[in-house]
């Protein structure tokens, strides 16, 4: 399904990683793994079309990303450093229209229950504002389960949650995984899901 | 859902936001407002002189407010990373480009045209030159905020933007303040203003259709 191809990325003058090949299919997880600096995020990036790879190319379904953009971007979700939550606004507000824009009408009521599954249930009309950095993560976390997405491609999802959440988060890739989706991850935590064994990826220059 | 019902909740979004801050868009008009107010303390009180100059002082003034507000067209939303998300989106950028734009416009560019009539009195415009006045802006500040995108997207992220978008942005606006400051001279002396305003007309659709994709472009430079 997703595939890289002789990937390289190049920030000014440094190599980060070059010769990156990988294929990733159905109900399976990859762990990208790598030192800081190594160009992790920079990949992630490179997947989601935000970043150009130097070199080598991306596929989805046998598609470059580049040419198969709406499709691609209809069936994949990012969650990165920036949890993409406007302070502002309350969590379902955000929730509300981070879906639309995507071009899922979604229900209050769905949006309420993807809250309250992620623990939020007792903060819903608060402005984001007001909640803490893990709050907030987990708002972007609720996300990932409403729009539905094929492809989860996750930058550090376990960073400021406390214990309760990193499991919860875990058991929500697995569910992803066992219903035919499929996950790409950067972490510096153990990851431990059920039923799954990741595959590696590690990055060298 | 289609592209319409896209730019209509961007559009819900961006008011919503404008409406938890509201001490934004009273900044740029209280700024709008102070800086043409400024004029007639400095030249004097002479109504001759600041009925000839009326109409200009305004469009500057208008200049000055629509580039103030242009810090805040993309960096909250990159900085908070929902900019990275719009562009995840299957959304086409222009789309999304174009409503944004309309909301800036809607927030930042709408109450300048409300409280330019206002000003004109002050400086003492005929009635004729206060409806054009207002005219020329209903057709001015959406380019201002059209092309401000352009600067705001390509100074997007970097250090002192702000100084720099300034630089990029205010040659271009040149042509909407010669014309629009034009049409209200030319009402103020009898020469009629229908050449200027249907210039202006065609600067704004010109820059309708050209400035998204140049926005796109320049967006997509910016987040890498």
């Amino acid at each position: 399904m997703l595939e890289g191809k002789d990937l390289a990325c190049v920030r000014g003058e440094r190599t980060l990683f070059s010769h990156l090949d990988f294929t990733l299919n159905e109900g399976e997880l990859l762990l990208v793994q790598g030192a800081n600096g190594s160009g992790k995020t920079s990949l992630l990036r490179m997947l989601c079309g935000l970043l150009m790879p130097e070199f080598g190319e991306i596929l989805w379904r046998g598609e470059e990303i580049g040419a198969a953009r709406e499709t691609y971007h209809a069936e994949m979700a990012y969650f990165g450093h920036a949890p993409a939550v406007k302070e502002d606004l309350s969590a379902t507000e955000n929730l509300d229209f981070s879906c639309r824009l995507a071009g899922i009408p979604v229900e209050c009521d769905e949006v309420k229950g993807a809250l309250g599954h992620l623990g939020l249930g007792h903060c819903l009309n608060l402005p984001t504002k007001s909640l803490s950095q893990g709050q907030r993560r987990r708002v972007a976390l609720a996300r990932l389960m409403l729009v539905k997405a094929k492809l989860w491609i996750l930058d550090e999802p376990l960073t400021a949650l406390d214990q309760a959440a990193l499991q919860l988060v875990q058991t929500l890739i697995g569910e992803h995984l066992h219903q035919g989706g499929m996950a790409l991850m950067t972490t510096h935590q153990p990851v431990m899901i059920t039923g799954i064994v990741p595959k590696t990826l590690a990055l060298t220059p | 859902m289609s592209t319409l019902q896209i730019v209509f909740v961007l559009l819900r979004r961006e008011l919503t936001l404008a409406m938890r801050r509201r001490g934004d868009v009273l900044t740029v008009l209280f700024f709008f407002v102070i800086v043409a107010s400024l004029f007639p303390l400095g030249v004097g009180p002479d109504p001759k002189l600041l009925r000839l100059m009326g109409g200009g002082v305004v469009w500057v003034a208008a200049l000055l407010a629509a580039m103030l507000s242009l810090g805040r067209l993309f960096a909250s939303d990159h900085a908070d990373g929902t900019l990275e998300q719009l562009v995840l989106t299957p959304t086409p950028p222009v789309v999304w480009i174009t409503g944004k734009i309309l909301a800036h416009w809607l927030v930042s560019g709408v109450p300048l045209i409300f409280m330019a009539p206002v000003l004109g009195v002050q400086f003492g415009l005929s009635n004729e030159a206060l409806g054009v006045l207002v005219f020329s802006l209903l057709l001015g500040t959406p380019v201002l905020s059209l092309i401000g995108a352009i600067g705001a997207a390509l100074t997007l992220g970097l250090r002192g933007g702000g100084v720099l978008v300034s630089l990029l942005v205010l040659p271009l606006y040149i042509p909407v303040l010669i014309f629009g400051a034009g049409a209200v001279d030319g009402a103020m002396s009898g020469l009629g203003s229908e050449a200027h305003l249907s210039l202006l007309g065609g600067i704004l659709i010109l820059a309708f259709m050209l400035t998204p994709w140049a926005v796109s472009a320049a967006l997509r430079i910016s987040i890498e």
